[in-house]
C-alpha cells in the first residue's frame, strides 16, 4: 500500500514539475501514435471505403481479413517488423529499425486495420440508396467516397478513437522495432514496462498515469465532437 | 420527332438480373421538354427503367443517346449523369444544412459561391422552404424534408429532371400542395421530366405523356387522353381506369359502326371501329362515358329517350361506391357496366341499389381491342 502512494506521490511531483525527461517520452508517445493514427487513417478510410463501396471478386475473404486484422496482436506485428527492418531484411536499405520511424511503421500497421474495419461498417450502414443519389446529383468518385466519409463521420470518429487508443497503448510492437532507447525511442509504455521491471514502481505508476490521462484526453475531446453532433 | 431529333434515345435497354429479364425497352425516345412518366404496378420496371436511363444500374444491355451523341463513347458518363437529376420517393437528404444540402450538386460542379447562393435561395423559396435554410435536415417533417430533395435536384437546372415516386411516402396533407407547386414549376421550367409513379391521377396531372409499363416493358405509350381513351390490352385498359372490359364478337357491320354480341348476354353494343365479321374483341367503355337516366315520372314518360348515344340499355343498380367527388355506380344490364356520376346526380336520381336506370353511351365512347390468347372460344 505504502507502494503504490509512495508512486502516486511521486507521480505528482513528475507531473507538476514537468519533469523534463517524462515530458520528452510523453511528447514522443504523443508523436508516434499520433502520426501513426493518422497514416491509418489516410489508408484505412480510403482503402475502407472502396471494400464498401464496390464489388468485386473475393470481397468477402478481404472484408474477414480486415476483421482478423482489427485484433492483430502488437507482439506479432512487431516480430515481422523487425524482421522486415532488419539490416539484412528486405526494407533493410531503409535504416530505420530502432528509430522512431520503425514505430510509426509498426502502430500504423496495428491501427490501419482497425480503422479499415469500422469504416466497412460505417459506409456499409447508410442507405444503398443515398450511393446512388450522389451519383445522380454529378459526383464523381473520389467526391462520392468524400461524400460518403461525410455522412458517417461520427462512427469514423469511433474509428480514430479506437485506433488511437490502440496504438498509444501497445508495447509489444514499440520494444521490439524502438528499442526503449532513452531519449531517442522511448515511450510511455515501454518506459513502464522497463521501469516496473527494474523495480522503480514509483516512476512506472507515475508514466501509467500520464498514460490514462493522455488516452483520457484525446477521448474526451473526440467524444465531445460526437455527442455535440447528435442533436436528435 | 422535334427537327433537332430526341434529347435521349434508348435502344434496346434490357437489363437481366438472376436469370430473369425484368426490364426489356426496345426504344424509348423522350422529346425535350415533356414530361412522360411511367405508370404501372410495383415490380412493372419503372424504377429500373429511370436507373438505367442515368446510367446508375449497371450492367445493361443497349445503347442510350443523349441529343444524339452516344453516351459512354461520344459523351462521357459522367457529363451524361451531370446533365440529369434525380429525386426520389425517400428524401436521402445529407446530414448538414438545408442550405447545404440544396447546394450540394452545385458545389459537387464547383458553380462559384455567389451564384450558388442566389441559385440555393431561389429554389428554395420556389418550393416554399425557404424560411429553412439554417435548419438541420434531420429536425424536418416528411414533406419538408421532399421539398427540400426536390430543391436540391432543381437547384442543378438539370436538361432531364428523373423523378421516382417524389410523393410517394407523404400523407395527403403535404402531398396535395407540393403536387401543386410541381406542376407550376414544370409549367414554367419546362424541365423534360422522367417522373414514375403508380398513381394514374397524379401522372394525368403532370404529363404530357403516359407509358404504362408491366413486367418490365412499356405495353403502351403516348397522350394521356390516347392511352385512357385507346389501352392497347386488357392490362393497360384495366390499370387505366376503364371500368366496364367486356368480352364479346363481331355481328355485323353497319358503315362505319359494327355491331358486337356481348358474350354471356343476348345484348349487343355498337361501336366505332373497323374489324371482320365473327372476330372475338374486348369492349373497353370508361365510366365517365356512361350516362344514367331515370324515368320522369310524368304522364307519358314511357317513350323511349331521345338520345344521340346509339347505346342504350336498361338495368339495375347493383352498388353504389363513393369515391370522392362522385359515386361508382356498378349496373348489371345483362352484362357488368360501370359508370360514375357526381353526387348531385346520385341523389337526384336516387341511385340505391337494386333502382331501374337506363344506361346510354356513345358508340364512339366504346374501345374495341382485338383479343388475342383464346382463339375458338364461342362467345
Amino acid at each position: 500500500m505504502e507502494l503504490i502512494l509512495e508512486g502516486l506521490r511521486k507521480a505528482f511531483w513528475l507531473l507538476v514539475t514537468f519533469d523534463p525527461e517524462v515530458m520528452g517520452i510523453t511528447l514522443l508517445s504523443l508523436k508516434v501514435s499520433g502520426i501513426a493514427t493518422l497514416v491509418s487513417l489516410v489508408i484505412g478510410i480510403s482503402v475502407g471505403a472502396v471494400v464498401a463501396l464496390t464489388r468485386f471478386p473475393g470481397r468477402r475473404i478481404a472484408v474477414t481479413l480486415i476483421n482478423t486484422g482489427m485484433g492483430l496482436p502488437p507482439v506479432v506485428v512487431g516480430l515481422f517488423v523487425s524482421i522486415l527492418l532488419w539490416r539484412n531484411g528486405p526494407l533493410g536499405f531503409l535504416e530505420v529499425l530502432y528509430t522512431p520511424t520503425a514505430m510509426i511503421i509498426a502502430q500504423a500497421v496495428i491501427a490501419t486495420p482497425i480503422v479499415m474495419g469500422i469504416t466497412v461498417a460505417a459506409m456499409q450502414q447508410l442507405p444503398r440508396k443515398l450511393r446512388q443519389q450522389i451519383l445522380a446529383l454529378g459526383a464523381t468518385r473520389v467526391q462520392l467516397v468524400l461524400i460518403m466519409t461525410r455522412e458517417a463521420r461520427l462512427p469514423l470518429l469511433a474509428a480514430v478513437m479506437a485506433g488511437f487508443g490502440g496504438v498509444i497503448s501497445e508495447v509489444g510492437a514499440s520494444i521490439m522495432v524502438g528499442g526503449n532507447i532513452k531519449g531517442y525511442s522511448r515511450v510511455l509504455t515501454t518506459a513502464t514496462v522497463m521501469e516496473a521491471s527494474r523495480g522503480n514502481f514509483d516512476t512506472a505508476i507515475a508514466l501509467g498515469i500520464i498514460l490514462l490521462i493522455l488516452a483520457y484526453g484525446v477521448n474526451l475531446v473526440l467524444t465531445h465532437i460526437q455527442q455535440r453532433e447528435r442533436p436528435r | 420527332m422535334s427537327p433537332a431529333g430526341p434529347l435521349i434515345e434508348a435502344r434496346g435497354l434490357r437489363v437481366e438480373r438472376g436469370g430473369a429479364v425484368i426490364l426489356d425497352v426496345p426504344l424509348l425516345t423522350v422529346e425535350e421538354g415533356e414530361v412522360l412518366s411511367f405508370i404501372g404496378p410495383n415490380g412493372a420496371g419503372k424504377t429500373t427503367l429511370l436507373q438505367t436511363l442515368s446510367y446508375l444500374l449497371r450492367p445493361f444491355e443497349g445503347t442510350l443517346l443523349f441529343r444524339g451523341r452516344k453516351v459512354g463513347s461520344d459523351l462521357p458518363v459522367l457529363a451524361y449523369r451531370r446533365a440529369l437529376a434525380m429525386a426520389s420517393q425517400e428524401p436521402l437528404l445529407f446530414d448538414t444544412t438545408v442550405f447545404e444540402n440544396v447546394s450540394s450538386g452545385l458545389r459537387i460542379r464547383g458553380v462559384p459561391k455567389r451564384e450558388m447562393r442566389s441559385a440555393v435561395l431561389d429554389w428554395l423559396a420556389l418550393f416554399g422552404v425557404g424560411g429553412l435554410k439554417d435548419r438541420s435536415a434531420r429536425s424536418l417533417s416528411g414533406g419538408e424534408a421532399q421539398r427540400v430533395s426536390l430543391a436540391r435536384a432543381f437547384a442543378i437546372r438539370p436538361d432531364v429532371m428523373l423523378l421516382d415516386e417524389p410523393f410517394g411516402s407523404l400523407d395527403p396533407r403535404s402531398r396535395e400542395p407540393l403536387i401543386e407547386d410541381m406542376q407550376a414549376i414544370l409549367k414554367k421550367t419546362r424541365t423534360t421530366t422522367l417522373f414514375v409513379t403508380h398513381d394514374l391521377m397524379e401522372s394525368l396531372r403532370l404529363s404530357d405523356r403516359i407509358a404504362v409499363m408491366d413486367r418490365g416493358r412499356i405495353c403502351q405509350i403516348g397522350p394521356a387522353d390516347k392511352v385512357l381513351n385507346a389501352p392497347v390490352d386488357e392490362f393497360v385498359a384495366s390499370f387505366v381506369g376503364t371500368g366496364t372490359i367486356l368480352k364479346g364478337r363481331i355481328l355485323r357491320e353497319n358503315g362505319d359502326t359494327v355491331l358486337v354480341s356481348v358474350s354471356g348476354s343476348g345484348e349487343a353494343i355498337e361501336s366505332v371501329g373497323a374489324f371482320p365479321v365473327g372476330e372475338t374483341v374486348l369492349l373497353c367503355i370508361r365510366p365517365e362515358n356512361v350516362t344514367l337516366s331515370v324515368p320522369s315520372g310524368r304522364a307519358g314518360s314511357e317513350d323511349p329517350l331521345l338520345t344521340s348515344a346509339r347505346n342504350l340499355f336498361s338495368g339495375a343498380v347493383t352498388r353504389v361506391s363513393p369515391m370522392g367527388f362522385y359515386q361508382r355506380i356498378d349496373l348489371d344490364c345483362g352484362f357488368p357496366l360501370v359508370s360514375y356520376v357526381t353526387l348531385q346526380s346520385c341523389e337526384a336520381l336516387k341511385l340505391t341499389e337494386g333502382r331501374r336506370v337506363t344506361a346510354s353511351f356513345k358508340a364512339t365512347a366504346v374501345h374495341m381491342i382485338k383479343k388475342t390468347g383464346d382463339p375458338g372460344e364461342n362467345p
